[in-house]
This record gives C-alpha cells, structure tokens and sequence, in this order.
C-alpha cells in the first residue's frame, strides 16, 4: 500500500475492482481470484483484466463453468489457509451456488464454534439498467442479507468500490459483494490510500434538511440526481448511501432519518420482503416519534425482471423518487 | 477430443481379497496388504461395530437424538482412516462417525451433533476431519479446494472425500469431480454404495453399470472393491491415495457394502426391503471374514481378540460416559461464531437474551 499511499487517479468503477484486486494480489500472496472467464478474457465486464499475466495461473485462474462448484472449491481453500476471491458472472447465475452460500459458507463459523473461518469474497456483478436479457439483471441482496453468517456490500461509487474490496478481501469474514452493472462504467478521482468507512457505516452523500432518501448501489445516482433536481425546486433533500447492507448502519440512517423526520427508501430490487421492507420496519422502530410521515418506498415492481424494452418501467427514476417525496404529507406539518 | 478411455474404467467385478470364506483369492492386480495392517485393522473393526452399536444404544436410551449408523459398513470406514496419514484431511457424510474416531477424534466430540448440544464437536483442525456434512455431497467441492490449496501451497496433503450411493445423484458430486480431475487435485472420492438412499434402491438411483464408471465422463479413473473385505479396501484405497500424493490425480473408488440397519432410528426398513435379503449380507459380515482369515492364518487367536474386545469395550464405556454427561448450552453462546465481531444488531439481541436469563433467576 505504501506505493499508492497518495495516488489519486481518475478511474473507473470496472478499473478501480481491478485495481483493487491487484492491489490485494500483490499485498497478500494468500489471495487467489478465481471463476469462469476471469483468465485470459480477463472477465466478461473486465473487472480482472490482466490479472492472470501479472500473477500467474496459480493466483487468478479459470474455472470450469459450475457455480455451486467454484464457491464449495472456495471453501475447501479458505478452510487451508487461503483467501479466494471468486466471480460469479452474473446476478442470477449464482443461484446454483445458493446452496453452498447458505448452508456452508454463511454458517461454517458457527457450526465449528469458530474453529473454521471462511475468509472469502463472492462477486457478483449484479442489478440491471444495461439492457441485459432475462437472467441477467436480478437484484439478489434480499437472499444473502437474509443469511446470518454473510457480510453483504453494495458499492455505489469508484472509490468506494476499491475501498470496500480491499476491506472485503481482508476480512475474517465471508463477504457477498455486489456490484451494480450499470456503474461499471461511472468514473471518479479515486485517491487509492484515502480512508473511507469501512464496512457496516453508511455514509451522507448529500446534505439536507426537508427529507431522507435511503440508497444503495445502483440507486445512490438515481437519490442523488433526484436531489439535485428538488433542490431547484425549492427542496432540500439528504441522500444516505448505504454502502453495506449486513452489517445495517443503524446509527447513520437513523440520525439522518430524525435530522429530516420524513425518509423514502430507493432500491432497484422487488419491494416485497426486501431490504427497503427491513429498512422501513428498523427505522421506523427507532424513530417512530421522529417521522412526520410513514417512510416511503420506491422500489422494483413485484414481477420477475423485465426484458430490457421495458426494464425502465422497473427502474426506480427520478420522477417516480420525487412524487413519493411529495407524498410525504407535507401538509400536515 | 480424442483419448482412450479405458484406463478410466473400473474392473468388471469389485476387487475381493480375502473371500467371505476367509481364503485369499489371489488378485492379480492387488498385493494382499501387510499381515500387521490387517491385524490392526481387524483390532479398528472391532472397535468401530462396538462404537457403532454403542451409539445406537445410546439413541434407545435419548441420549442420542438420532445415529445413522455404519453397522456392516465397518470396513469402509476402517480403511478410509488406515491408509491416510497425519498431512491428509478425510470429509466425512453423516454416517462416517467410525472414520472420524479412526482419525483420532474422541468419539463423544464426534456425537456431539447428535446429541444436539452443538452442531460440530470437534475441532477440524486437530486430526484434519471435516465436520460432518448432513447436506448431501456438498461437502465433495471442499474436499477439493483443500487438495488444491495445499497443492497451491506445495504440501503433500491427500482428501478423502467420501459420499454414499445417494450422494451420487446431486449436483455437487460431479461438480466435485469435474474439478478436481480438471485442477489434477490430490482427492480419492470414495463412495460407499450401501445399496440405499434411505428407502431408495439403487436401481432407483441410477442407470449406471455402476457408480465407479460416472468418472469416466470427468477423466477419472473409477474401480470397485468389495466393501466387506478390509484388506481389499486397503490395497485399492491404499493405491488411490499414493496416486493422488505423486501428482496422478483424482480417483473415484465404489466399494459395495450394505447397510444392515434402517437409515436411522427414525426409519423403519421393513417397508422397503426383505428380512431375507439383509440376512445374506449377514455371512458377508466384514468382522467375521478378516477374522477367520487371521485365524488361519495362526495371526490372531483368542487372547488377542479377548484385547481387541477389551480395548473397544473401553471405548464404549468413555462413549456412554460422555454422552450421560449432561450438558447445558449456555444460551449466551448463541450469538458468538456468527461474526469475527458481532453486529450491531446482534449485541442488541444477545442482550435482549441476556436480560431474560436475568429476570428468570430473579423469579428463582
């Protein structure tokens, strides 16, 4: 770390991964990165270009084409002394591996009484927006977050992208780590040695006084424009990035939430039993005599994910971010 | 794609050794193993049906919630940890308590799953054993990634990973064997067929010719052995370990064996197989076979089996004696080992645990 302690680059959210593999590669020479396609192509979004040719087949290497296989033959190697780093190469195609992250990877510190730990990091480009066909644009945090055991981030912007996953890769913990497709291609001034919030603390995005919008991965743009588009219309608007889903950041949405007294939850991800539902419910424990109004939601229609001529029916916007503001009850102040 | 796939397949009858009448039968390709192995492995058989039915004993008494015992299996089981040594790691399934005592576990930390005060009761790390996998062949991924990594790491580490004839049919067993033949990972799969998957017969599991050749499609060279015969099972099992330690790969053994109890305590096999059909498995008990061939052979005689008896007789008294020791959880301990460090919401909860535990003794 001491190469890059002040580098600031401008990076890309797919570069800044990257970066931050490698970086963790050469740090630690118990990393290993491994899944289908991340050798020679260098991953199907790129995110371990050059990976393969600057540490060898041993360090990053393809795999046969079998999800449940590559995070159970991660667990083997994270039970001997190493720390893989595997891909799956999209949202949905890590189902087969459920089975494994449930029933293995979440609870094979507990069921050992902490003999066997599982330092590990699942990667799953994951969410839509990029015109991907069926299959390839799910939105699957409920399922981890619901499994105890998992430690689940959603990265929003460049620098917190290689932060959280230098964070993740060091870890005692298994860490499901989402990325959000459709900002691979978001870029930033990254300063590599820069300390961030770790894992579990959200962070204020933007300041404001009349309202909290909630926000993680993909949606943080989509808060953060809204905000910028109420502000001109005379509404001062908070946006609180979650970053990490597991560990919750009570404490930041919490205070946030009774700084404004009105809050709306955006996530791309089907309403029903999700995370908006679990923010809405601990927030509303917490700061019931705080709120002005019950907390909104706007989030992914309850429907399988939609081919991509129509998936920004279910993409949350701008527009439908603001008309829940405005139904904030304002009137009853 | 081109190659020759008859190195991969299995010998058309299982290797026997010893036959059930006692008498070598002069295998060609397989040495009958060293006299001392066979006595001390007659001294573990005889250790490992005591344990067996000590622990299913114990299940009638409620002191187990349930044992699915390797009652007949005994050689298997046997074998699996004789051929290792100390660098290797075994992976065993539910029904592999005997070989993980063969490994060295204390028998009352291996039950400690089924007498319910913990999920896995030892530490995997002291004799190199797996916790017990309930969820089928899922524990056959590790088992490799294990081998790769001390591969990777340039120790001489073999896996032993073993799954039942039920265990076959699921996804992760040929994901398993794909990469390990794929990663040329150090890890002898073992496959105990016992001819049923609880109720299932094998007929019912698979079209197979047999479960030895579904290495064929991974690469992998399948052979079958006699399940009954422990020296069979040392030489074949034995052979597949030194293969795996110099670099030859993954191996897929099929021993054929039979078990002689329901599934569980909770099973009732005499829904689905004959009185008749178990009884013939009787005169192929693995005890009695090595037992008349040692004796023949002048290799064992009373006194020494008498010490045999006595030793797993000593077994079964720490096994009863442990498992009568009665326990309290302690409920504070529900909330380690979830994290290195507990969550927020989790010291919350562990407190709300706390706080009852503190108004119930107030009430006492």
């Amino acid at each position: 770390m001491t190469a890059t302690a002040t580098e600031h680059v401008k990076l890309t959210m797919a570069q800044a991964l990257n970066r931050a593999l490698r970086d963790s590669l050469a740090a630690d020479p118990t990393v290993v990165v491994f899944g289908e396609d991340v050798g020679a192509l260098g991953g199907v979004f790129r995110i371990t270009d050059g990976l393969t040719a600057e540490f060898g087949e041993d360090r990053c290497f393809d795999t046969p084409l079998a999800e449940s296989g590559i995070v159970g033959v991660a667990v083997g190697m994270a039970m001997n002394g190493l720390r893989p780093v595997v891909e799956m190469q999209f949202d949905a195609f890590a189902y087969p591996a459920f089975e494994q992250i449930v029933s293995h990877v979440a609870k094979m510190r507990n069921r050992t009484r902490g003999r066997v730990t599982l330092p590990m990091v699942i990667r799953i480009p994951y969410a839509g927006g990029i015109g991907g066909v069926e299959h390839h644009c799910d939105s699957s945090e409920a399922y981890y977050a619901h499994t105890p055991g998992l430690h689940v981030v959603a990265p929003a912007t460049p620098a917190d992208a290689y932060a959280l996953l230098r964070e993740a890769i060091a870890s005692p913990d298994p860490v499901v780590f989402l990325e959000p497709k459709k900002l691979y291609w978001s870029k930033e001034e990254v300063e590599l040695a820069a300390p961030v919030p770790g894992i579990g603390r959200a962070v204020v995005r933007r300041e404001g006084t009349d309202a909290t919008l909630i926000a993680y991965g993909p949606t943080v743009p989509v808060a953060l424009e809204a905000a910028a588009v109420a502000a001109q219309e005379g509404r001062s608007l908070q946006v609180v990035d979650l970053r990490s889903i597991v560990p919750f950041d009570d404490e930041t949405v919490c205070a946030a939430v009774r700084s404004t007294g009105r809050a709306v939850v955006v996530a791309e991800s089907s309403g029903f039993a999700s995370v908006s539902s679990e923010i809405v419910a601990r927030v509303t424990e917490r700061c019931f005599h705080s709120l002005h109004a019950p907390i909104r939601r706007v989030t992914g229609f309850d429907i399988p994910y939609p081919p991509p001529k129509l998936e920004h029916f279910q993409l949350p916007g701008v527009d439908r971010v603001l008309d829940a503001v405005d139904d904030l009850q304002w009137e009853d102040r | 794609m081109t190659g020759d796939a008859h190195h991969l397949l299995p010998s058309p009858e299982p290797v026997t050794l010893i036959g059930v009448d006692g008498q070598a039968t002069g295998d060609p390709g397989h040495a009958v193993p060293d006299d001392t192995e066979l006595v001390r492995g007659l001294a573990a058989l005889i250790t490992a049906r005591r344990l067996n039915d000590q622990a299913y004993a114990l299940v009638r008494q409620g002191r187990l919630a349930v044992y699915p015992s390797s009652h007949g299996q005994e050689a298997c089981q046997v074998a699996a940890a004789q051929v290792l040594t100390g660098d290797d790691w075994l992976f065993p399934t539910y029904r592999d308590t005997v070989a993980a005592v063969g490994r060295g576990v204390d028998p009352v930390e291996a039950l400690t799953l089924l007498k319910g005060d913990w999920h896995c009761g030892y530490d995997p790390y002291d004799h190199k054993v797996a916790p017990h996998a309930t969820p089928l062949a899922t524990q056959l991924p590790h088992a490799v990634g294990v081998a790769h990594a001390a591969r990777l790491r340039g120790e001489p580490t073999v896996v032993m990973a073993m799954c039942g004839d039920g265990g076959t049919s699921e996804g992760d067993f040929h994901e398993a064997l794909n990469f390990a033949a794929v990663l040329k990972a150090p890890v002898v799969f073992f496959v105990q067929n016992n001819e049923y998957a609880i109720s299932v017969p094998l007929a019912r599991q698979t079209a197979a010719p047999s479960l030895a050749h579904k290495g064929i499609g991974y690469g992998v060279p399948g052979e079958r052995v006699d399940g009954n015969d422990l020296a069979a099972l040392l030489a074949v099992l034995g052979a597949a370990v030194e293969r795996a330690r110099a670099g030859g790969g993954p191996q897929l053994i099929e021993a054929h064996t039979y078990r002689m109890q329901a599934h569980t305590n909770a099973d009732d096999a005499t829904r689905y197989r004959k009185d008749d059909e178990v009884a013939a498995w009787v005169e192929r008990d693995p005890i009695t076979r090595l037992e008349r061939h040692l004796r023949e052979r002048g290799l064992v005689d009373d006194e020494q089996l008498a010490g045999f008896a006595a030793t797993a007789e000593q077994l079964a008294a720490h096994v009863r004696d442990g498992l009568h020791r009665d326990i309290e959880p302690d409920p504070a301990k529900l909330f380690d080992h979830i994290y290195a460090e507990p969550t927020p919401q989790l010291r919350e909860q562990a407190a709300l645990v706390a706080d009852e535990l503190d108004r119930e003794g107030a009430l006492r």
